[in-house]
């Protein structure tokens, strides 16, 4: 175990890896896991837009982890209910800017939904991605939550690159998301 | 009527609407993941403020960084001002953002298109959240 723990910090520091949790997550662990990306990105990013980006792109992704969530976790191969929200996120620096990665558990009903949502998406440029964004803005439709579908379309504008996404299904009733937006100047 | 005053934190804008004055403030960053909570006072605010506004009112946006969840309810923001408007009165959104933010300025030409409210875009140095 002892011999895992340098493995695991040895692994961080070779993917760069800004800030890495697995968990249960609360609206308070969102505010200090967004304090903490943004001092960082304060210390090691020069360029004011790349900054805000990330913070933008990282505040979506945690709020798509916080809303849309199986409340789900994994123990020894076996799903177990979770009280609050659970899941996986990511921050990293690569050759070309910076990575988030999410993941979660979420109802399977909904990937159809989603993955068509997605690949929408990915076929749109900048000025359809505004177009789109404009549209679903003034529809005046809201959802629960109040983004009303707004979320991944503002973190595809943000990233400037085409959403990497997965779906790995697990029963029946649900699925395991996985999200890599690269965020580039 | 009273003036809606509310302090700014980590998630949410400093507010400050006066209805004495007709100058509407929201400032800071608007990230909350319940944003229709933390809106509905600040609608049902300017609604009552409609029934009897100044020949004026203006509403400053300065904004560091706003969630998806926020747009909408700042929409509906916005298109309460659009009746305050449409009811005659003189009606303004200062929208403000920051030197080189160009995402914040296009966020502010999205509104300007779909709410028919005159627009100011006003370039800043930095967001002043106080």
């Amino acid at each position: 175990m002892l011999d895992r723990i340098h493995d695991l910090y040895d692994e961080l520091e070779r993917q760069r890896v800004m800030i890495s949790f697995k968990g249960s997550l609360t609206e308070d662990l969102i505010t200090a896991l967004l304090g903490l990306v943004e001092r960082k990105m304060q210390a090691i990013e020069p360029d004011q837009r790349v900054r805000k980006r990330v913070f933008n792109v990282v505040t979506e992704c945690l709020q798509n982890l916080f809303h849309h969530n199986a409340h789900l976790k994994l123990a020894d191969g076996q799903a177990i209910t979770t009280r609050e929200p659970h899941g996986v996120v990511m921050i990293a620096q690569n050759e070309q800017g910076y990575s988030v990665l999410t993941g979660n558990f979420m109802a399977a009903t909904d990937v159809d939904h989603l993955k068509v949502h997605l690949d929408r998406i990915n076929t749109l440029g900048p000025d359809e991605l505004r177009d789109l964004y404009r549209e679903t803005l003034a529809d005046g439709q809201f959802s629960t939550k109040g983004g009303g579908g707004l979320g991944m379309i503002d973190i595809a504008r943000k990233s400037g690159g085409k959403l990497e996404y997965g779906f790995v299904p697990y029963d029946k009733d649900n699925a395991f998301f996985s999200l890599n937006v690269n965020v580039t100047p | 009527m009273d003036a809606l005053l509310l302090e700014g934190s980590a998630k949410t804008p400093h507010v400050h609407f006066d209805p004495e004055t007709g100058l509407l403030e929201l400032k800071g960053r608007s990230i909350p993941e319940n944003s229709i909570d933390f809106y509905k006072p600040l609608i049902d605010w300017i609604d009552r403020y409609g029934r009897d506004p100044r020949q004026k009112t203006a509403l400053h946006v300065q904004l560091e960084y706003f969630n998806t969840s926020s747009s909408k309810c700042i929409l509906d923001v916005f298109k309460k001002l659009e009746s305050i408007r449409a009811a005659g009165n003189e009606v303004t959104v200062l929208w403000h953002y920051e030197v080189d933010d160009e995402d914040m300025l296009e966020a502010g030409e999205d509104y300007a298109g779909i709410i028919n409210v005159p627009f100011r875009m006003v370039q800043i140095e930095e967001v002043d959240d106080k």
